[in-house]
């Protein structure tokens, strides 16, 4: 809405539909995705890891001879790697149903044209360099939000700063991956 | 030769030293109890015995293998013949307490899943918990958790058993059924049993050997005869349960003193 009224200014709103369609595969939808995500499953991958090492129970995998890795972030770190993805798609479409409704509140574009203009502004390669960013920001997610939960020392206070920590580092080390893929991104664009 | 061998342990954790050149052999088939105050060096030295810590020196042999220098294979390799109960039972909570059971036996080994099913109501009936299986940890009493606990330690049948304060927290009645399993499963399966305890009426009734810890070396060892015998002064002041004499050193009357005489205490 912010693009639309400096878009207006210029009597280029319809340029709203690629803004709309092409920042959020592209940017804004793997983004916000992994930034929710980030706050919900990475601080309870922290919280219930360091949990369970405070009660012994990752001492207790250790001597039944079961790796904690293998046995508690490696389901975790598959369920992100489909998970965020597929969360990023449904952001996507979320995001440009919500520019269809603007645009047809505000200059009464019919949705399917509305949607021949969106499907005319899109390229596989933004979806491709969304989901890929996506799959990226998952890995970050799931490694902090686990990381972070091993690490607990001590007794549940610990588990309290872990998951903080958690959610500080995974959401901060996935604005910086965004902005290292958008770079090279937008470097590959120009060459 | 004995099954579980404990040779100039020395454990330090920041520079603190927790385990102080500890020897120790544990036969098999013979319970051991590991007896001492709180911040003795017990659990330190079960963690040790069980390889979730590496020394600063020394070194621990189980079933001939040092677990202190070994690759991680063989550790795990010789975990699958120790089953452990920790103090917190450490149940898993979002497993049922059947499927606690059943964790090991499904990634340990290839059996069908109607055998494992029967093999955990086996395990769980010796605890007396074999209508308990679809229960999670949460809703079971102390006493159940550390009994579930047990089960899930005998799941793969180990050689030895290792146990972590068993007794801690329960009743009386409810620690005396836990004595009563421990002997009848040293006496049905033929286990070498390591339990750490500060309780004394369950380290006597269950007990082979005593080894008591006092500040990280032992103060003694020996059956449980000898121990009660013992003229040692730490073993007499733990059985006798006497008071250390921290409150009559005269620095702390000094304190006190001086306080009963400062406008604060008027």
């Amino acid at each position: 809405m912010q693009g639309a009224s400096e878009l207006r200014r210029f009597g280029a709103l319809h340029y709203v539909i690629d803004l709309v369609a092409v920042g959020f595969t592209r940017e804004l939808g793997p983004l916000l995705t992994a930034i929710a995500v980030s706050g919900r499953s990475g601080s309870a991958f922290a919280a219930e890891i360091g949990t369970m090492k405070v009660t012994e129970e990752l001492d207790s995998l250790r001597v039944m001879a079961l790796e904690p890795v293998e046995f508690i972030l490696a389901p975790k770190y598959l369920a992100a790697l489909i998970s965020v993805p597929c969360l990023s798609i449904a952001s996507n479409v979320c995001g440009i149903f919500a520019g269809g409704l603007f645009m047809f509140f505000s200059t009464h574009l019919a949705p399917l044209q509305y949607l021949h203009y969106v499907l005319a502004s899109i390229q596989l390669r933004d979806v491709i360099t969304g989901l890929i960013k996506s799959v990226a920001f998952a890995t970050i997610i799931a490694h902090v939000g686990c990381l972070e939960g091993f690490r607990v020392r001590g007794g549940p206070d610990s588990v309290g700063r872990s998951t903080t920590n958690a959610v500080v580092k995974s959401t901060f080390l996935v604005i910086v991956a965004d902005a290292v893929f958008t770079a090279i991104f937008y470097l590959t664009v120009k060459n | 030769m004995a099954i579980i061998s404990v040779r100039d342990l020395v454990v330090e954790y920041e520079g603190r030293r927790i385990l102080d050149g500890l020897n120790l052999d544990i036969e098999q088939g013979e319970t051991m109890i590991l007896l001492g105050g709180s911040g003795s060096g017990k659990s330190t030295l079960l963690r040790q015995i069980i390889g979730l810590e590496r020394p600063k020196s020394g070194c621990v042999h189980v079933k001939g293998v040092d677990i202190t220098q070994c690759s991680a294979a063989e550790l795990k390799t010789v975990r699958r013949s120790i089953g452990v109960a920790f103090q917190s039972a450490a149940l898993f909570n979002s497993l049922s307490i059947a499927d606690n059971v059943a964790l090991t036996l499904r990634e340990h080994t290839r059996l069908a899943p109607s055998i494992i099913e029967l093999m955990v109501w086996m395990k769980l009936a010796v605890v007396g918990l074999a209508d308990f299986g679809k229960l999670f940890p949460q809703e079971l009493s102390g006493g159940m958790k550390k009994r579930a606990a047990v089960a899930r330690a005998l799941a793969l049948s180990p050689e030895i058993l290792v146990l972590d304060e068993p007794s801690a927290g329960l009743d009386p009645i409810v620690s005396a059924e836990l004595d009563e399993l421990i002997v009848l499963l040293k006496e049905a399966f033929q286990m070498t049993i390591v339990v750490v305890t500060h309780e004394l009426p369950s380290a006597f009734r269950i007990a082979d050997r005593i080894a008591m810890l006092y500040k990280g070396t032992f103060s003694s060892v020996g059956t449980k005869e000898e121990i009660r015998a013992s003229t040692n002064p730490r073993v007499r002041q733990f059985l006798d349960r006497i008071p250390d004499e921290m409150a009559k050193t005269p620095a702390v009357a000094a304190y006190f003193e001086k306080y009963l005489q400062s406008p604060e205490a008027n």
